[in-house]
């Protein structure tokens, strides 16, 4: 069992939450994890990249290899675009459709994907709308990691107990709410 | 056995703990900030009263940390590498009087650049002052290396340098905890003139250093972090240093590595390890984050020897942070993506947070600096630094911390009039004040301006010692009080700023204009965690 994943994201979008979930359940499962996270200047605002990595047996680099991800996870969509010469052939790219704008040449898209499309397995999702539905904006991240799970070699109920895990000191209620913003992203996936 | 996870700074944070430290003295900087956080929030740390507040700057705290191991206690100083710098007078002394408790100094460096004004290798330094240096290659060696650090100092009577580097830092992993020693006692050194460094001391010392360096180096061959794996394929050896060996390996995934390969993790090189595999194989592949430090030591300058090839033939990027791909194109296994990012990408610098103060005093220093012409703005480093970039343009130097008021002042020495300084509240009192009493005696035509907004933000807000003193700290400097002027930034006092700063550039003479208003993500931070704490 090996997973690489590339998380990506604008500094303060929190891609940091997922990481901790999945390595909470890769730590309840004994399996082996790295995770290169992105601290410092990039947090005021800039693009942030996090590599993580789970396997049954020993990881050496932090980083991936380009083309070996086997999923890109990405909380914006230009910044899933940013890392895709990581992305192996049968790679999957997961991302939120919500836009962040926070320069002003900011690109229309939309081509971009539709020609990706053709190639790569996408699933694009308005994470931040499903997320206020659930009555949590603040679960969009979740979502996010429900969306990309089932391309992540860990069983659903290990990866809820690590939502769990994380989000504890919180109480129950927000564990509640991120656990069903989590199986909201999964459904999507399940039904695209 | 139990793993937690943990980034490398937290392992290290940890370990220090562990190997029963009493002090841990830091200045914040990225990647190293995390492991004094770290011990700062630890339970163990707090029942045991660790000292663990940030000092003034790198020097300050490795001057402390030398004082609590000349008390005969363990201590450590953490910093990013030019701190280093900073604190160097400090450093390279410390080789010659050496230590009684164990001391350790962390440093950590930014190879790429990611938050940082060089790449600077601090390995160099721990050869220049000619103690042992540390330089794991993994989290688990992290804390395995820092639990035996502070033993090893004492050991050998030097202090130890622990090198780091960003990735390893900022990255997590399972690590094992081994059990918490005790802390040492109160004891006076033996010798109680082993700390003074009067030449004729001095001169023992040194050589007492240098009559250790082969000894060091018999360390280094025994020690268990250095490591030789035979290989069968002679006509290559590989030599790894630190984190290195990790992108190496991960070229072999069934550890298959068919070359011989020497491990580096501990300094001096180890010499007999080097000899044999060099003895062994037709050339030489060096793989090392950083400069080429090992590389030049065994490239031979006469070109009559073996090969040696790295980061100095082209072999290796000769800058940045390395990656598995590199090390693949050295080993001749590229391999080339299936796909790549469109053009219609385009890149997202850092920038100002919404709400930021730093916006507004730049708003308004733009329309004053106007009057006279841009190219007049010396600055310095911390979040404001990103004044730098539009819409603002409006900072011209960043250089080293504190040299916003000190360049500013040479630039106004050769005739530049006005000349500002733009300098953070904390950049101010880790190396701010000692330019402006420059300016004071000589009575410049300056005007300072410190962009307080009361906390160390570029770090991630940490305390700023800076704190509620910087009106008195100029006084008592010797600047005028009627020119220490105040104004808060905010954009509804955008006139009143711009009237305020033209007086100032009116008066010939120090003037220190200073911004004050919270960090918006500190407020934010405080919020949580009061509410955290209800
Ligand atoms: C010698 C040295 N130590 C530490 C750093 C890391 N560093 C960069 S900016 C900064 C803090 C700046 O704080 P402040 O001056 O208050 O500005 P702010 O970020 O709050 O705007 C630090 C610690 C550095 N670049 N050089
Ligand atoms: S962290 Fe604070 S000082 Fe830095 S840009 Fe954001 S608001 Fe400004």
């Amino acid at each position: 069992m090996k997973t690489d994943i590339i998380l990506a994201g604008v500094g303060g979008q929190g891609i940091l939450s997922i990481a901790a979930s999945l390595g909470a359940a890769a730590l309840n499962e004994d399996f082996y994890l790295k995770q290169a996270e992105t601290h410092g200047m990039s947090q005021r605002g800039g693009a942030v990249v996090s590599h993580l990595r789970i396997s049954d047996k020993p990881i050496h680099s932090d980083l991936i290899p380009q083309g070996k991800a086997d999923l890109i996870l990405s909380v914006e969509p230009m910044e899933s675009l940013r890392y895709l010469a990581y992305l192996s052939p049968e790679g999957s790219l997961v991302t939120n459709t919500s836009e962040y704008k926070n320069i002003s040449n900011y690109p229309d898209l939309e081509d971009t994907f539709s020609e990706l499309e053709k190639k790569i397995n996408i699933v694009r999702i308005d994470a931040d709308k499903m997320a206020r539905e659930i009555g949590n904006p603040k679960a969009s991240n979740m979502v996010m990691l429900g969306a990309a799970s089932p391309f992540i070699s860990i069983d659903e109920e290990i990866i809820i107990k690590g939502i769990e895990t994380i989000f504890q000191t919180k109480g129950e209620k927000i564990v509640q709410l991120n656990i069903e913003a989590f199986k909201a992203g999964r459904a999507f996936a399940h039904n695209k | 056995m139990q793993r937690n996870l943990f980034l490398g700074v937290e392992a290290i944070g940890q370990a220090s703990i562990d190997a029963g430290i009493s002090g841990v003295y830091a200045y914040p900087g990225t990647p190293s900030t995390e492991i004094t956080e770290y011990i700062q929030h630890s339970k163990t740390a707090s029942e045991r009263k660790i000292h663990r507040e940030w000092s003034a700057n790198e020097k300050t705290a490795l001057e402390a940390a030398l004082g609590m191991s000349y008390a005969g206690k363990r201590s450590m100083a953490c910093m990013k590498h030019v701190g280093l710098n900073v604190a160097a007078d400090v450093f390279m002394n410390a080789a010659i009087t050496g230590v009684n408790g164990g001391l350790v100094v962390t440093v950590a460096d930014d190879p790429s650049q990611h938050s940082s004004q060089n790449e600077q290798d601090s390995r160099y330094y721990g050869k220049f002052a000619m103690i042992p240096v540390f330089e794991p290659s993994n989290q688990q060696e992290a804390y395995d290396m820092m639990y035996e650090a502070f033993e090893f100092s004492e050991k050998t009577g030097l202090p130890v340098m622990m090198r780091i580097t960003t990735r390893l830092a900022h990255s997590r992993a399972g690590v094992v905890q081994k059990t918490t020693k005790d802390e040492n006692q109160l004891r006076l050194p033996e010798n109680l003139m082993q700390f003074m460094l009067l030449p004729a001391y001095g001169r023992k010392y040194y050589q007492n250093l240098l009559d250790k360096q082969d000894w060091l180096t018999e360390l280094s061959e025994k020690s268990s972090f250095n490591a030789f794996y035979e290989g069968e394929e002679k006509s290559l050896g590989i030599v790894c240093c630190g984190i290195a060996f990790n992108y190496l390996m991960e070229n072999y995934p069934e550890d298959d590595c068919p070359y011989p390969v020497v491990k580096i993790a501990q300094y001096p090189a180890p010499k007999e390890m080097l000899i044999r595999l060099e003895n062994e194989c037709d050339e030489l592949l060096v793989i090392e984050e950083g400069y080429p430090l090992v590389e030049e030591l065994l490239t031979d300058f006469f070109g009559k020897g073996t090969k040696v090839s790295g980061r100095l033939d082209g072999s290796l990027p000769r800058r940045g942070e390395l990656n598995p791909d590199h090390v693949a194109k050295a080993l001749g296994k590229e391999i080339t993506p299936d796909w790549n990012s469109p053009d219609t990408l385009v890149g997202r610098p850092p920038s100002l947070c919404a709400g930021c103060g730093h916006q507004d005093t730049y708003k308004a220093l733009n329309e004053v600096v106007k009057d006279a012409g841009e190219g007049r703005v010396f600055s310095d480093i911390g979040c404001y630094t990103l004044g730098a970039l539009p819409p603002y343009s409006t900072i011209n130097t960043c250089v080293d911390m504190g040299a916003s008021i000190t360049m500013a002042k040479g630039a106004a020495d050769a005739g530049l009039s006005p000349v500002f300084a733009v300098i953070g509240d904390s950049t101010f009192t880790h190396s701010g004040i000692t330019g402006l009493l420059d300016c004071v005696v000589e009575k410049t035509n300056i005007n300072i301006i410190i962009v307080d907004n009361e906390t160390v933000a570029m770090t991630g807000g940490q305390d700023s010692s800076a704190k509620g003193r910087i009106e008195k700290i100029c006084e008592g400097v010797g600047v005028a009080p009627e020119h220490i002027r105040l104004f808060v930034p905010l954009k509804k006092n955008h006139d009143e700023i711009v009237k305020l700063m033209r007086e100032e550039v009116a008066w010939e003479g120090v003037s220190v204009i200073i911004g004050r208003r919270e960090c918006v993500q500190r407020l934010a931070k405080m919020k949580k965690l009061n509410k955290s704490k209800k």
